[in-house]
């Protein structure tokens, strides 16, 4: 009986080690997010460029926006 | 904000410049390779450069038939933000050309070219500092302007053309015939080129903004001296 489950066990076991390999090659089959990861990933290079470029508007904007406030105070304190 | 709905109009353009540019079809040609796209961002800054050159030579012209501080602040920004442009040009020109004619700097008519006019637009800068006079500064700086400007036509847009240069359309062609298989470049092209021109414009007038309120203050505190 004994000897019997330990031999069970061991089949059990040499089965699911023989399997690792198929788990690993099935593994591109699995369904993920893999558009960035896409034709050489040049989405990629995309979103780096347009967090650059919107980072630099970002700070223009902001630039404007403090010009313009600068603007009205002068008009505030009507210096012409 | 009313008035800024053309710098929502620039940052549109360039978004799609950026996404377009970089995935849309190009020609497959060799040696360019994909490098072709950089056209979409290397050529909008000459054409922004040549813009902003424009409008600071139409402001000196301004200047020099009405005399007036705000017009030449107007003429010297707008040369500022063309410098920039032009700067920036030269160094993607420099990436561009190592990887595809072979070396950074390859002599070639239109590059030599724009660095000389670059050259030409630096000592405009140098003649303005160089003066302490506001109005000598800006009455001569206005004509130097002037100058300038006649001086990069030739050097950008005849002299290459009539030597065999690297560039497409050289050689007595007009631009772009190279590309002219594939008009859907022209699609993000010319937008690109809108794009880079109005964020120009809209870093020019910040310059200018911020430099009159200086000026506002400075006169200020001249009142408050005397």
């Amino acid at each position: 009986m004994n000897l019997k489950m330990k031999k069970m066990y061991k089949t059990t076991l040499m089965l699911l080690l023989a399997m690792l390999p198929i788990s690993l090659f099935a593994q591109p089959e699995v369904e993920m997010a893999d558009t960035l990861r896409s034709d050489g990933k040049i989405y990629v290079v995309v979103a780096i460029m347009l967090v650059i470029f919107l980072g630099l508007i970002g700070y223009l904007f902001l630039m404007d926006r403090k010009v313009t406030r600068l603007e009205k105070k002068m008009t505030e304190k009507d210096i012409k | 904000m009313k008035h800024s709905w053309w710098k929502f109009v620039s940052v549109v353009l360039l978004i799609y410049t950026i996404v377009g540019g970089l995935l849309f079809e190009v020609p497959r040609l060799n040696i360019v390779n994909e490098t072709i796209r950089a056209l979409y961002f290397h050529v909008p800054m000459w054409f922004g450069m040549v813009v902003m050159f424009l409008v600071s030579t139409i402001h000196a012209a301004k200047y020099l038939r009405k005399p007036n501080s705000v017009t030449d602040i107007q003429s010297v920004e707008f040369a500022n933000t063309g410098l920039a442009f032009g700067l920036l040009g030269i160094f993607t020109g420099v990436i561009w050309a190592n990887y595809t004619w072979g070396s950074p700097w390859h002599g070639d008519p239109k590059q030599n070219g724009a660095a000389v006019s670059i050259l030409v637009y630096l000592a405009y800068f140098i003649l303005r500092s160089s003066l302490e006079n506001e109005e000598q500064r800006a009455r001569l700086s206005a004509v130097y302007n002037i100058f300038a400007f006649a001086a990069m036509i030739p050097l950008i847009f005849i002299i290459p053309r009539m030597t065999s240069s690297m560039h497409p359309g050289s050689g007595g062609n007009p631009g772009f015939n190279m590309y002219d298989l594939d008009s859907s470049m022209r699609m993000v092209f010319y937008p690109a080129v809108i794009g880079w021109i109005l964020l120009g414009v809209w870093i020019a007038t910040l310059r200018i903004r911020t430099r009159l309120i200086e000026e506002k203050l400075f006169e200020l505190e001249d009142e408050k001296n005397v």
